[in-house]
């Protein structure tokens, strides 16, 4: 049996203000495999975010605990890579400054260090925009760019919160194989935020389904598809792909 | 290169001819603007259809301005009042930067002093030139407190506030790594906000000026402000006439150096913008 890499005991989360609380989420308990790709969905506004913010140390949870590799989270972990909405490449750094950044918080700009960034940078075709600015780039590279700087930190576990939103329906389908692939290709433990269902079955082996406000899990679903070398793409087309889309869809209770 | 110059079409060519005739002609129109005002307001005076007593006159403004010369005066006047603005420019920007990233750094001293920024920031600042002479004393130190009054809490506050605007998950990517304030602060905040810090620069050049001019009116001894005070005492509006139009040459050329600095700052990825 493969080790939990992540475990979440009883998390839950209110958030404080002059006008009152809110219960973000309550009692969520789930735990992550490692190498495996897990995908949280749930309503929008019910605090997905919020339990990414918190696996990653960033948010202190107001009860229960997260464990990374057996550790109880309490600030931000090197273990950890987090990728948001947009790819935030600053506008007056190079794709290599942007990629070693990262590096740079943390001190470990060595030469062992900068060479691995530089590896990633040709594994995944970008060696030759390394002195381009992010303008001269194109959506899709930069979020390749965008993920190598989460690399080049060595992270066991990438957190992608919403990762692909930003970008138009086609490149997202582009982006999300190309980035699907550079995970399995790295061996990482992935957890991935999302509203959309699609996304989350075609990349994931289980979908952590979410309630409304405050958030308890509804279910936790094991996506097995009987097709080698997965990709999201290949997913997509699979048969069983409808009914585990029905699924989570009728669980969701979606009104408009 | 010489590709692209071989490839240019007849649209093109005749495009960039156009754009070149039309900024000629801006050029030669904008000098003709200034020879016409002077040479009506020589010629009227010569007529006698102004009274140059009171307008002055451009021939006369030149005999100020080489008697000025001769005396060796004119260098010292400029020189003072230059180095008062620049002082005041500079001192005024490093302590509004400063006090900026104090306040950035902690919102509650911040949230705490904002009553008094707004108030200061309201009151006009040339009621405190009384103020600044008794306690400074009547010399170019009361002039650049007078240029800082002026010009500080703008600064501050134009400075806080783009602080205050940085894009919150440029912000969040970087505490992803684990950075503490300060790494926030130098890999994010001041970075992201040079272009802002420049224009803020842009607005405390004209304010330095107003500043000093406005300190040497209420105490000096020398620079362009005495010039325009002195001369409007004795009645010598060839000497008023001659310190503006000098005044309006310095604080022009200033301004032109700071969009120069900016230019120079921002050349690596200013320019790569789309």
């Amino acid at each position: 049996m493969s080790k939990n890499i992540v475990e979440i005991q009883n998390v839950g989360m209110k958030y404080q203000s002059i006008n009152g609380e809110i219960n973000a989420i309550e009692n969520i308990s789930f735990s992550v495999e490692k190498g495996s790709f897990v995908s949280i969905v749930g309503p929008s506004g019910c605090g997905k975010s919020t339990l990414l913010s918190i696996i990653s140390g960033l948010l202190k949870p107001s009860s229960g605990k997260v464990f990374i590799d057996g550790e109880e989270v309490t600030k931000t972990s090197d273990k950890v890579g987090y990728m948001l909405q947009k790819d935030y490449l600053f506008d007056w750094r190079t794709i290599y400054q942007n990629v070693i950044l990262g590096l740079e918080i943390r001190k470990n700009l060595n030469p062992e260090n900068k060479d691995y960034a530089l590896n990633l940078l040709k594994t995944y075709g970008l060696y030759d925009f390394k002195d381009k600015y992010p303008s001269q780039l194109s959506g899709g590279m930069r979020q390749r760019a965008a993920l190598i700087r989460t690399l080049a930190v060595k992270p066991e576990i990438l957190l992608l919160d919403e990762a692909f939103s930003a970008l138009d329906s086609q490149t997202r389908l582009a982006v999300t194989e190309d980035i699907y692939s550079i995970i399995k290709n790295e061996n990482k433990t992935a957890i991935m935020v999302t509203h959309d269902i699609s996304e989350s079955i075609s990349m994931s082996d289980r979908v952590v389904v979410l309630s409304k406000r405050p958030a308890v899990i509804k279910n936790i679903h094991q996506i097995v598809f009987d097709c080698p070398n997965r990709t999201p793409l290949k997913c997509r087309e699979h048969p069983s792909f409808r009914e585990y889309f029905n699924l989570i869809w009728k669980e969701l209770d979606v009104h408009v | 290169m010489s590709k692209a110059i071989e490839n240019i079409s007849a649209e093109r060519i005749a495009y960039l001819k156009k754009m070149k005739v039309r900024r000629i002609a801006t050029w030669i129109l904008r000098l003709l603007i200034v020879v016409l005002l002077f040479a009506s307001w020589e010629i009227a005076a010569d007529l006698k259809l102004i009274d140059s007593f009171v307008t002055s006159q451009p021939s006369r403004m030149v005999k100020t301005l080489i008697n000025l010369y001769t005396n060796g005066n004119l260098l010292l006047h400029i020189g003072v009042t230059c180095l008062e603005t620049v002082a005041g420019f500079i001192i005024g920007t490093i302590l509004g930067t400063i006090v900026a990233i104090v306040l950035w750094w902690s919102e509650f001293t911040s949230h705490v002093l904002e009553p008094y920024l707004v108030v200061l920031n309201s009151l006009p600042k040339v009621a405190l030139g009384p103020i600044f002479i008794i306690w400074i004393g009547a010399g170019p130190a009361a002039i650049i407190a007078m240029a800082l009054a002026i010009s500080l809490i703008v600064t501050i506050l134009e400075v806080l506030n783009a602080f205050l605007q940085t894009d919150q998950d440029k912000i969040k990517l970087v505490e992803t790594f684990g950075a503490n304030r300060l790494q926030v602060f130098l890999k994010v905040v001041f970075p992201s906000n040079i272009p802002a810090m420049i224009n803020a620069l842009k607005v405390n050049v004209g304010l330095s000026w107003v500043g000093v001019i406005t300190g040497e009116f209420l105490v000096s001894k020398a620079g362009l402000g005495y010039l325009i005070v002195y001369g409007g005492q004795v009645f010598h509006l060839d000497l008023v006439m001659t310190s503006v139009i000098i005044l309006a040459a310095a604080a022009a050329l200033m301004y032109q150096g700071v969009v120069l600095l900016q230019k120079k700052l921002s050349g690596g990825w200013f320019n790569h913008q789309p």
